[in-house]
């Protein structure tokens, strides 16, 4: 028999241990999945997660998915950090890929080299103004920030579909709901010849890095993460939650829109009725399994991208329902979650009922 | 407007209006017992695939009302289990649920795209049914319409008049002075969490059995959130709730009667309307902080451990 028993200090290692253990238990499921829908499970094991990784294609595929992600992911970690919970980054996203939509059509017979910086800039502002939003309220309305948030993803998505199939539909398009495409000046640069990898994914890494070094080594790093770990000190201190607050919206908005230009100026190269196959929602569990560190952002969207491409082929090749990509993601958190039991928590075997009783918390919460 | 067009517009808020009603009461209770579950559209989104896909299978709607309450009970569970036993955060884990529910909806129901069932059947009373103006308005409606209404009433009388109600709410206020007292928080917030579930299963059943029978991925179009929001603003009275629901259900209508009414504006502009009318109510109601405080259980949100 073993007990739960709380530990003195939490534990660094599970720390770092919690994530891994969700991504196995999470694979384990996937293949017990796998079996019950018919597959042999190693083979559609192989298929989903390692056959995408032996190929170039597949690995640019892997860094093209995982930059929106990362761009989304660093930022709603910024702010996750200081407790302000930005869940609507998908609509931030929304609204930076229309507004750096909107530059690019605008100036469609201009080649000129300011045209993608000034692109990268609409998106960031479009971004920031629609978490500006809730921020605001929030600070001003003492409003839910992750009600309103997520109320202004419905609102962005309606809007973009107002758009592709008004204003900004392409009149050559036979009436498709979409845009013109853009043309060469307004596309990120390829990485490299016949991966279509982009430029936003260098971009990205240095949203990682930018993170790192803020939460690191500013002070209003330093203001954001007591606020979030100990808000009775922080508010002792004089450190103003409204600041924390428009600081994470605006961060992670800009971030978020960033993400929104990337996919319109790179695989898509027009303006579509869906922008993001939800990658804003998808980058909420990619900050909590990368422990909302800029760097573990980075490997659990990789994780996260995989999750994306492996669902891809096993549509394609062992023609598996698509929507497995969600259920994964999902089981992924929830994993995460319970693993995290054992950073306060460890299993103690039973020894004497005396010990048992003068250390174990009354309440067992096994 | 003229008085078809007026019948037919608020005959289809009180449809639009139920579906806010069932999952808000249930996130009611479950709140009032100091638990918040961010997973409300997720449960929603299972219950209206698993709901859809029983009537399908066995053509009696009452067994997928049933199926989608007990899916959105095994949803809570999960949640419950999580946040109740293994004590893990409650904002992060009702997101994974939304999430997960989300992704699992979509995986249930992939061969379920495009069928459809015959919707829920309406109350036909000889005469009553037939009146003029009060026939349509007040007795044609499904039995889930006149069930959300009485379950306003029954929720409203237990919780205020009920030892269960007082319980729920002393466990929501105070989760230690009830434990002090000899009462089983845990196992009570077990509970209404599960309660809370089945409401939303049925809720999201409602909207794949009745307003529109069949069933479309991410259907519930964020009416689990919509119905959070309600019940901050209703301030934690199921009264408030429902005065909500049909504020909101007429809102939601509003965009396929425009045209009767003669509002030449985009569709998409008038889809927006629900989501921007829950900011501005939520705005108006907790501009006050004073009103949150006074009528919020005090321990929503935090994890209760006895020791």
């Amino acid at each position: 028999m073993s007990r739960l028993e709380r530990r003195l200090e939490p534990s660094r290692a599970m720390m770092l241990a919690s994530p891994l253990i969700a991504a196995a238990a999470m694979l384990a499921t996937g293949s017990l999945l796998f079996c019950f829908l018919g597959q042999q499970p190693l083979h559609a094991f192989y298929v989903y997660f390692i056959k995408p990784l032996t190929s170039a294609y597949g690995v640019g595929e892997l860094l093209l998915k995982a930059t929106p992600l990362i761009l989304c992911g660093v930022g709603l970690a910024i702010g996750f950090r200081a407790n302000v919970a930005n869940i609507g980054a998908d609509g931030q996203l929304t609204v930076g890929a229309i507004a750096a939509a909107c530059v690019a059509l605008h100036f469609d017979q201009v080649q000129a080299g300011w045209l993608l910086p000034l692109m990268l800039l609409a998106g960031a502002l479009g971004g920031m103004a629609w978490a500006a939003i809730p921020a605001l309220l929030r600070t001003r309305f003492n409003t839910s920030e992750i009600l309103v948030s997520l109320m202004l993803v419905y609102v962005a998505y309606l809007l973009l579909g107002y758009l592709v199939h008004g204003p900004l539909r392409d009149p050559a398009g036979f009436n498709f709901p979409q845009s013109k495409m853009f043309q060469d000046a307004a596309l990120l640069p390829l990485l490299m010849d016949g991966l279509r990898v982009n430029a936003a994914f260098p971009l990205s890494l240095l949203a990682v890095a930018g993170a790192w070094f803020f939460c690191k080594h500013t002070f209003a790093g330093y203001r954001m993460q007591v606020s979030g770990m100990a808000p009775a000190a922080a508010l002792f201190a004089g450190f103003s939650e409204p600041r924390n607050v428009w600081g994470a919206f605006l961060v992670s908005g800009a971030l978020a829109g960033l993400a929104g230009v990337g996919e319109v100026a790179g695989p898509l190269g027009q303006l579509q009725p869906t922008v993001s196959p939800g990658y804003g929602f998808a980058a909420i569990i990619v900050a909590y399994v990368g422990r909302l560190h800029p760097i573990g952002v980075l490997l659990a969207s990789l994780l996260m991208s995989l999750l994306y491409i492996g669902g891809e082929a096993a549509q394609i090749e062992l023609q598996l329902p698509s929507a497995i990509t969600g259920l994964f993601q999902g089981l992924l958190l929830f994993y995460l979650l319970a693993a995290d039991l054992f950073i306060h928590y460890q299993l103690k075997p039973r020894r004497h009922i005396a010990a048992a009783l003068a250390t174990a918390p009354s309440g067992d919460p096994a | 407007m003229n008085t078809p067009l007026l019948i037919a517009f608020l005959a289809s808020t009180a449809g639009a209006a139920t579906p806010l009603i069932m999952a808000s009461m249930g996130e009611l209770v479950t709140e009032r017992s100091g638990v918040l579950n961010l997973g409300l559209e997720g449960m929603m989104l299972v219950g209206a695939v698993v709901g859809f896909m029983v009537t399908l299978g066995t053509g009696h709607t009452t067994l997928g009302l049933l199926a989608a309450a007990l899916a959105g009970i095994a949803m809570a569970l999960i949640f419950a289990f999580l946040v109740l036993t293994l004590q893990t955060n409650q904002v992060a884990t009702g997101l994974a649920l939304t999430l997960f529910g989300v992704g699992l909806s979509a995986f249930l129901g992939r061969g379920l795209v495009g069928q459809t069932v015959a919707p829920m059947a309406h109350l036909s009373l000889p005469l009553l049914s037939d009146l003029p103006f009060i026939g349509p308005l007040l007795f044609r409606f499904d039995a889930m319409v006149y069930g959300s209404l009485l379950t306003v009433l029954a929720i409203s009388l237990v919780l205020s008049r009920t030892r269960l109600g007082l319980t729920i709410r002393a466990v929501g206020e105070s989760p230690h002075s009830a434990h002090a007292i000899g009462y089983d928080v845990i196992g009570l917030r077990y509970g209404t969490v599960l309660f809370g579930g089945a409401m939303a299963g049925l809720g999201g059943a409602y909207l794949s059995l009745a307003l529109t029978p069949m069933w479309v991925e991410g259907m519930t179009a964020g009416r689990g959130w919509i119905a959070l929001a309600q019940v901050v603003f209703a301030t934690w009275k199921p009264r408030g709730v429902m005065v909500g629901a049909y504020l909101f259900g007429g809102v939601t209508v509003l965009q396929f009667h425009a045209q009767g009414i003669g509002l030449d504006v985009p569709s998409e502009f008038l889809a927006m309307l629900p989501y921007l009318a829950t900011i501005v109510v939520l705005v108006i109601i907790c501009r006050n902080p004073q009103t949150i405080l006074l009528n919020k259980p005090m321990s929503l949100g935090q994890n209760f451990r006895a020791d």
